[in-house]
C-alpha cells in the first residue's frame, strides 16, 4: 500500500532527473529571493547557473542552526509573509529559537509526505489516530495531524499529558493507531498495567513513534506490551517537520522522501562526503519548499544510508535509525534542549553562579531531568523560604525556556566539577 | 519520453536559455509558462532541431537528439506546431494536411495518410468543410486547427505546441484546449508552451515556469495554480 506510488516507486533515473530539475529551480529561487543565500553564494563566487549535476551541490556552503537563529525570525523566508500560511518554531526565547514558515503548497506537500509514512506504517483511512504530541509551535503534532487528515483517517488531536485520560480515550474512542514519542508510548503501556487495564480492551494496531532516538529493544517491548506494529519516523522543523523519512512494515530502515529532499552524508569532522557504508552526519537540501527552502542544512544527526532495494517496493533510499548527535543538543521527552539554553537562563537570575550540571535519567518510561545549580553562600544562610522561592523561580524559568519541566537542586559553591577544557555539563544516564 | 538536461541556448553572444532541465513522461501534458522573451519558443525550436544548443543534452525516447537534423526528429516522432501556425497559405486545407503526412511516405506508410486524414477531419470537422479552401483564407482559429492537424498527420508520439492560444478569441481558445485534451486522450504526449497560463494549467499534469531563460519553478499543475508568484506574474492576480 502506497500513498503516492508514482513517486514512492519511481524509477531511479526518473528520480535523478526530477531532483536535478528541482535543485536547479530551488537554487535559482533562493538566489533571487533570499539575501542570506545570495550573499553566501557571492562570497564563494558561486552562480546557481553553474550547477550542472547533483554532485555540484558540494560546492555550496552549509546552512547551520546558528544561521537560522541569526536570521530570527523571518530572515530566511523566500516569500513575503502574507503568503506564509503557517509559522512554526522551536522552543526557546533567548535567541535559541528557530522559526520556519510554510506556503499553502508547502502545507499540501507536507500533508502528503506524512500521509506517505503513515501508509508505509500500515495505517489507512479506516484508522482512528490518536495524536499524543504536544500541539503548539512544535511541528510534530500539526505535521502528523494534517497528514492523518489528508489520509482520511479519524484524527483525535488529544495532545500529550494526562496519561490516564489518554488510555480512557483509547478505549472509548477505539483508537487504532498511536502517534507519540516512544517513551510516552512506554509510559502509556506501563500506566495501563498499573491501572489494571486489559490490553485486549483496546483496539490498538499501530504505533508511529519519533522525535527522539529509540532502540530495537524498546520497539520489541512496545510491540509486545501494546500489541502493535511500531515504526520509526524522522523529521526536523528546519527542513519541514515529520515526514522526511519513515519506516515501512519491513522495519528495516527509514525511507527518505528523496523527491522532496536531497540527502547527503558527511564526515562531521572533515565535512567531506562520508564513504559509502560509513556513519555520517545527515545534510538535507529541500527541493520543493517554497516559503522556507534550505540548502545543505546540517542536521547534526548521525546515521548511515542503506542503498539496497527494499522488499516493500519503494525505491526511495533508506537511512538507519539515528545513532546520535554531533553537537551537544539533547532530546528530552521528545523536546530539543541545548545546554546553553540553561546557562542563559541561569545568568539572568540573581544569586546564581553559572555553574550547573544536568542529569538525565529514565526511570520507568519517561525522561527525568535534574539540574544542579550552584548558588552563593548567602542563599544557604537565608531562610528556607527564600531558598525554595529561588528554586521555584529557576524551575519556572527553565520550564518556560526549554519547554519541559525539570527538577532543580541548589548546591553549594564549588561542589560541581570544574573543567579545564570543554565543560561536561551533561550526565546522560539513559541507555538506548 | 523527453528528457532535457542543462540546456544552454543562445544567439550570437546573447544567452537565451540557461541550464534548462525538464522532462515529459508518456501520456502527460506538460506546460512551460513564461512571459514574452522568457525563452519558451527557443526551447521548443531547439528540441525540434531548428536551433543548436551550446551545451546540455536532449534525449527523446532514449536517443540523444541534440545534433540530429530536424527532419529526422520528426521521423522519430517529435512534431512541432509552431508559433503563429505557419500554414501554407496558397495551398488548400487538404494539401496542407497531406504535406504533414510526408514523413509517413518516408516510413513507407502511404496508406496511413488517408486514414489519418479522416481522423483529423473527425477532430476538426470545420477543416473537412473547408477542405478545398486556401489555407490563407481561414480564420485564426481554423488555421490553428489546421496546423495541429498537420502535425497529427505525422503520427507523432510527442506534440509540441508553441502558444496555440495566441491571437485567438476566448471561445476559440477554449475549443483548442479541449482538442489538446482529446489529443492526449488518444495516446499522444503534449509539451505545451503558453502565455495563457490559466488555460494551460487547467489541462496540464505538470508545469515549469521559465523566467529570463531559467526554470525557477516546477510542479504539479494545481500547485502552480496556487503558487502566489505564478498567480501574480501569469494569472493576472495581485493579492
Amino acid at each position: 500500500m502506497y500513498w503516492q506510488p508514482e513517486s514512492e516507486c519511481m524509477d531511479k533515473d526518473e528520480l535523478q532527473q526530477l531532483q536535478l530539475e528541482r535543485l536547479e529551480s530551488t537554487l535559482s529561487r533562493v538566489h533571487m529571493n533570499v539575501p542570506f543565500y545570495r550573499r553566501k553564494f557571492d562570497e564563494i563566487g558561486f552562480n546557481p547557473d553553474d550547477l550542472r549535476t547533483l554532485d555540484d551541490l558540494r560546492k555550496l556552503p552549509f546552512t547551520t542552526k546558528n544561521d537560522l537563529r541569526e536570521n530570527y525570525p523571518y530572515g530566511l523566508f523566500a516569500v513575503p509573509l502574507r503568503e506564509v500560511v503557517r509559522v512554526h518554531a522551536s522552543s526557546g526565547t533567548t535567541g535559541m529559537s528557530t522559526v520556519v514558515g510554510y506556503s499553502r503548497n508547502d502545507i499540501r506537500t507536507w500533508s502528503n509526505l506524512v500521509a506517505r509514512i503513515l501508509t508505509a506504517g500500515g495505517i489507512t483511512k479506516d484508522d482512528v489516530i490518536q495524536i499524543a504530541f504536544n500541539y503548539g509551535l512544535f511541528t510534530g503534532a500539526f505535521g502528523l495531524h494534517y497528514g492523518a487528515e489528508r489520509l482520511g483517517a479519524s484524527v483525535i488531536p488529544i495532545s500529550s499529558g494526562n496519561t490516564r485520560r489518554q488510555i480512557k480515550i483509547m478505549q472509548d474512542f477505539k483508537t487504532t493507531a498511536l502517534v507519540s514519542t516512544p517513551s510516552y508510548a512506554m509510559l502509556i503501556a506501563d500506566t495501563m498495567m498499573e491501572m489494571g487495564i486489559n490490553r485486549n480492551s483496546l483496539s490498538l494496531k499501530f504505533g508511529l513513534f519519533g522525535a527522539e532516538p529509540w532502540s530495537d529493544g524498546m520497539r520489541k517491548e512496545l510491540e509486545s506490551k501494546l500489541k502493535i506494529i511500531a515504526t520509526d519516523n524522522y523529521g526536523l522543523s528546519e527542513v519541514m517537520g515529520p515526514g522526511v523519512a519513515g519506516e515501512c512494515l519491513e522495519r528495516n530502515g527509514l525511507h527518505i522522501a528523496e523527491d522532496h529532499f536531497l540527502v547527503e552524508l558527511i564526515n562531521p569532522d572533515t565535512l567531506q562526503p562520508a564513504k559509502p557504508g560509513e556513519v555520517g552526519e545527515l545534510v538535507i537540501t529541500t527541493l520543493t519548499k517554497e516559503a522556507f527552502p534550505v540548502i545543505r542544512y546540517r542536521t547534526r544527526d548521525l546515521t548511515r544510508l542503506l542503498p539496497e532495494p527494499c522488499p516493500c517496493g519503494r525505491t526511495m533510499g533508506r537511512m538507519t535509525r539515528i545513532f546520535g548527535r554531533t553537537d551537544d543538543m539533547l532530546i528530552i521527552r521528545g523536546v530539543n534542549v541545548f545546554p546553553q539554553q540553561i546557562e542563559t537562563v541561569l545568568f539572568e537570575i540573581e544569586g546564581v553562579a553559572p555553574h550547573y550540571q544536568i542529569i538525565i535519567d529514565r526511570k520507568g518510561a519517561l525522561d527525568e531531568t535534574m539540574v544542579l545549580v550552584e548558588v552563593s553562600e548567602q542563599i544557604f544562610f537565608d531562610e528556607m523560604k527564600k531558598q525554595s522561592e529561588l528554586k521555584e523561580t529557576i524551575k519556572k524559568r527553565l520550564a518556560s525556556e526549554l519547554g519541559i519541566s525539570v527538577e532543580v537542586k541548589l548546591v553549594e559553591k564549588k561542589t560541581l566539577e570544574r573543567f579545564e577544557g570543554k565543560a561536561k555539563r551533561v550526565v546522560d544516564n539513559r541507555k538506548f | 519520453m523527453l528528457k532535457i538536461r542543462n540546456l544552454d541556448v543562445g544567439y550570437g553572444g546573447l544567452n537565451v536559455l540557461r541550464r534548462v532541465s525538464i522532462h515529459v513522461k508518456p501520456g502527460e501534458i506538460v506546460t512551460i509558462l513564461g512571459a514574452n522573451g522568457a525563452g519558451k519558443t527557443t526551447l521548443l525550436k531547439t528540441v525540434a532541431g531548428l536551433l543548436r544548443a551550446q551545451a546540455g543534452e536532449i534525449v527523446f525516447n532514449d536517443r540523444e537528439i541534440g545534433r540530429t537534423p530536424a527532419e529526422e526528429i520528426v521521423f522519430d516522432g517529435c512534431s512541432l506546431v509552431p508559433e503563429g501556425r505557419q500554414v501554407f497559405p496558397a495551398m488548400p486545407v487538404r494539401e496542407n494536411l497531406l504535406l504533414g503526412a510526408y514523413v509517413q511516405f518516408k516510413r513507407g506508410n502511404r496508406q496511413a495518410a488517408s486514414l489519418d486524414l479522416d481522423h483529423v477531419y473527425g477532430l476538426f470537422p470545420v477543416l473537412k468543410q473547408r477542405e478545398q479552401q486556401l489555407a490563407g483564407t481561414l480564420s485564426g482559429g481554423e488555421q490553428q486547427m489546421l496546423a495541429m492537424g498537420r502535425s497529427l498527420m505525422a503520427r507523432p508520439k510527442l506534440i509540441m505546441l508553441d502558444e496555440p492560444s495566441m491571437g485567438l478569441a476566448p471561445l476559440m481558445v477554449r475549443e483548442i484546449f479541449n482538442i489538446i485534451v482529446k489529443i492526449r486522450e488518444e495516446g499522444n504526449t503534449v509539451l505545451l508552451v503558453e502565455q495563457n497560463a490559466r488555460s494551460a494549467l487547467k489541462i496540464a499534469n505538470r508545469g515549469y515556469v521559465l523566467e529570463t531563460g531559467r526554470i525557477i519553478l516546477e510542479g504539479q499543475a494545481e500547485d502552480l495554480l496556487s503558487n502566489k508568484d505564478v498567480q501574480r506574474a501569469y494569472l493576472g492576480r495581485d493579492l
